[in-house]
């Protein structure tokens, strides 16, 4: 009895939220599932006959004639799950020391560290990444000041490569791996790690038997959170990137903003979706199988 | 022969944050033996746990040694040293079932898997827990767990167990029952027990030894009846049950007793020993040293309370003085108000010297 009227009175409070959802997030979703297999319109827009070969182009049955299958899209979109993959990597090498040593300063300077990792968000994504274009030119700071040290003879090509890409990416996505690190590593049991020590495990043993199945909610919590805008990313290959960096978000971004094929930009996106979702999946049901936490 | 463990002058400085010092270990000595229980009794903040930790290597020591076993254990990480602990609080490993925490020490060892469920399945019988080994510590009862974090800690057999506090989050049932199942368990496996409590009755029932301390040092090592009825302090005496002390003066001595009083006037007997007139002393009597008499320290009974079949009284005497506890096994007709004569045997009185 009690627990009915518990459940009307959450349904009542989740209402809105559910409506909200249903319209803004749901409902697009359907409308880009249906478009993708439609037929593109001659000047953008759809025709509303069903089309299978927004795929065929993709993953290799396209007719040849009027759409033509391209191995480009493919590789391109296995690029993008690498450089997300590596961004993830990166950024999880580089957080997670750090995480450590934040969680063991005193109050006060945690508190100022914290606040340094969300600087960014108070200044425009665009800005920041013209800034590590200027950085990274050949004529830009890390060249000047590795030419004057004498380090390199000509100044490295980083910019419009792979690598500034990725660079980029780990920058944009550092707080996002930092933040559920940090949350999980200072909830560590400390008395956990002394009582590993405690019973013989040195500290390599320590740390994979302990410490990485302790945090592991906020490891996979900081991929999961990285993972998903990386592979869609399409700001920064577009500033940092050039064509050897295209990710899979510019093709979407194309399509319905230049190519003005809908359709086919609706295709590209469920299957980003449909990655990013199972890899979702494979991350809740890895981190249920680690949880029972006492 | 050598004792297991031997502490010499072990001493231990922390700085606080407002920039003084704690001196948390001031100069211990102490030895253990193999297959003894030692209990470090002592009030919060003492050094108890600094002193464990020390042993257990997750203390650094500023000066001073620790050997066990003849081995010096300065600057073995805790992981070499073969000591176990037993965390207040229990420390369990939360994503690991209850069989592979008991298991973990072997699992780090390289023991083979089959060897090790094996001994898992021993140990959890020993400490009850038998067919739990499937659970994981979330869903164990505080004893249980309890239990978990003592198989954990004794499967490697360790030549030391050292246990910080590990029944003070129990409630008093459950820990009056692990005090008898921990003496017995530690006389069955033969391991030398280090235990920490700030609970004299615990300290009492179960140590073959009790260190009592205060303040980074040692006050009184011995026997928990040498403790209690020869205390070599007020500390200590005023620190292990309850205990009347009495600054006392000579005023006679007739015979075998020397009669002594306070300032008030309450009167002592003491064995005559050799005492002088005018001699200041410390008289120690235990409130069940006292017996209700025909005559004695004459006074008003302030307060009766019965616990179990013993009545506890408070009284005010009525030359003066702190009120005197008293344990009388048969208290029939005695009750708040009651003017009484208290009397005791001298011999039961213990002495310290100086008032
Ligand atoms: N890491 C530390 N830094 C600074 N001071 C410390 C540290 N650890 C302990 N102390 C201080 O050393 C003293 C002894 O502490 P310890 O933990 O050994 O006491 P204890 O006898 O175990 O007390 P309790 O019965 O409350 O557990 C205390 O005054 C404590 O404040
Ligand atoms: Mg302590």
């Amino acid at each position: 009895m009690a627990l009915r009227r518990q459940s009307v009175i959450l349904g009542a409070l989740l209402a809105p939220v559910t409506l909200f959802l249903g319209v803004f997030f749901v409902l697009p979703l359907l409308i880009i599932a249906v478009f993708s297999f439609l037929t593109p319109g001659l000047y953008g827009g759809v025709e509303w006959a069903f089309y299978h070969w927004n795929y065929g182009r993709i993953f290799g049955w396209a007719d040849g004639i009027i759409e033509l299958y391209e191995p480009i899209y493919l590789r391109i979109l296995l690029r993008s799950l690498t450089f997300a993959a590596l961004t993830v990597i990166v950024t999880l090498i580089l957080c997670y020391p750090v995480a450590f040593w934040v969680s063991r300063l005193p109050d006060r300077w945690r508190l100022a560290f914290l606040f340094l990792i969300t600087l960014p968000f108070f200044s425009s994504l665009i800005v920041r990444l013209y800034a590590w274009l200027l950085i990274l030119k050949p004529t830009g700071l890390f060249n000047s000041v590795l030419l004057k040290l004498g380090l390199i003879g000509q100044p490295l090509e980083i910019l419009y490569t792979p690598t500034a890409v990725v660079l980029g990416m780990v920058y944009v996505m550092i707080p996002f791996m930092f933040l559920p690190l940090y949350a999980s590593v200072d909830n560590l049991d400390r008395a956990q790690v002394e009582a590993s020590l405690d019973l013989g495990a040195n500290r390599v043993q320590t740390f994979v038997k302990v410490v990485v199945p302790q945090t592991l909610p906020g490891i996979l919590g900081g991929a999961v959170i990285v993972f998903i805008p990386s592979v869609g990313n399409f700001i920064v290959p577009d500033v940092l990137g050039g064509a050897k960096g295209l990710m899979v978000g510019n093709l979407v971004e194309q399509q319905f903003l230049s190519s003005r094929n809908w359709p086919f930009g609706s295709a590209l996106s469920m299957i980003i979706m449909a990655v990013v979702l199972t890899v979702l999946l494979i991350a809740v049901a890895r981190a249920r199988k680690g949880s029972g936490n006492a | 022969m050598a004792p297991l463990l031997e502490i010499r002058a072990a001493r231990r400085d922390f700085a606080t944050p407002e920039g003084g010092k704690i001196c948390a270990l001031d100069g211990v000595d102490l030895d253990v033996d193999a297959n003894e229980f030692v209990t470090l009794l002592g009030p919060s903040g003492c050094g108890k746990t600094t002193l464990l930790r020390a042993i257990s290597g997750f203390e650094m020591l500023d000066s001073g040694t620790i050997r066990l076993g003849g081995t010096d254990l300065t600057g073995l990480p805790p992981f070499r040293r073969p000591v176990n602990t037993v965390f207040q609080s229990y420390a369990l490993f939360g994503h690991m079932t209850v069989a592979r925490n008991v298991g973990y020490a072997l699992e780090v060892a390289g023991v083979a898997k089959a060897q090790r469920e094996a001994e898992v399945a021993e140990t959890l019988e020993k400490v009850g827990l038998g067919g739990m080994g499937a659970r994981k510590p979330g869903q164990l009862s505080g004893g249980q767990r309890q239990r978990v974090a003592l198989a954990r800690a004794i499967i490697a057999k360790p030549r030391l167990l050292l246990l910080d506090e590990p029944l003070s989050a129990l409630d008093r049932n459950l820990r009056q029952q692990m005090q008898i199942e921990l003496k017995s368990l530690q006389h069955r496996l033969g391991i030398a027990f280090i235990f920490v409590t700030h609970d004299q009755e615990e300290a009492l029932t179960m140590s073959d030894r009790i260190v009592v301390m205060r303040a980074g040092g040692i006050q009184q090592i011995g026997t928990p009846r040498d403790i209690y009825r020869h205390p070599r302090n007020r500390f200590v005496a005023e620190f292990i049950g309850e205990t009347n002390l009495f600054s006392v003066t000579v005023d006679r001595v007739e015979g075998g007793t020397a009669l002594t009083r306070t300032a008030e006037g309450v009167q002592v007997l003491l064995p005559a020993d050799g005492r002088k007139t005018g001699e200041r002393l410390t008289a120690i009597l235990r409130p069940a040293d006292f017996t209700i008499a025909a005559q004695g320290i004459l006074g008003t009974v302030a307060r009766a309370v019965y616990l179990g079949p013993d009545l506890h009284l408070s009284v005010t005497p009525d030359c003066g003085g702190p009120d005197i506890s008293v344990i009388v096994r048969d208290g029939l007709g005695v009750g708040e108000g009651t003017r009484l004569h208290l009397a005791h045997d001298p011999a039961r009185v213990h002495v310290l010297e100086g008032g």
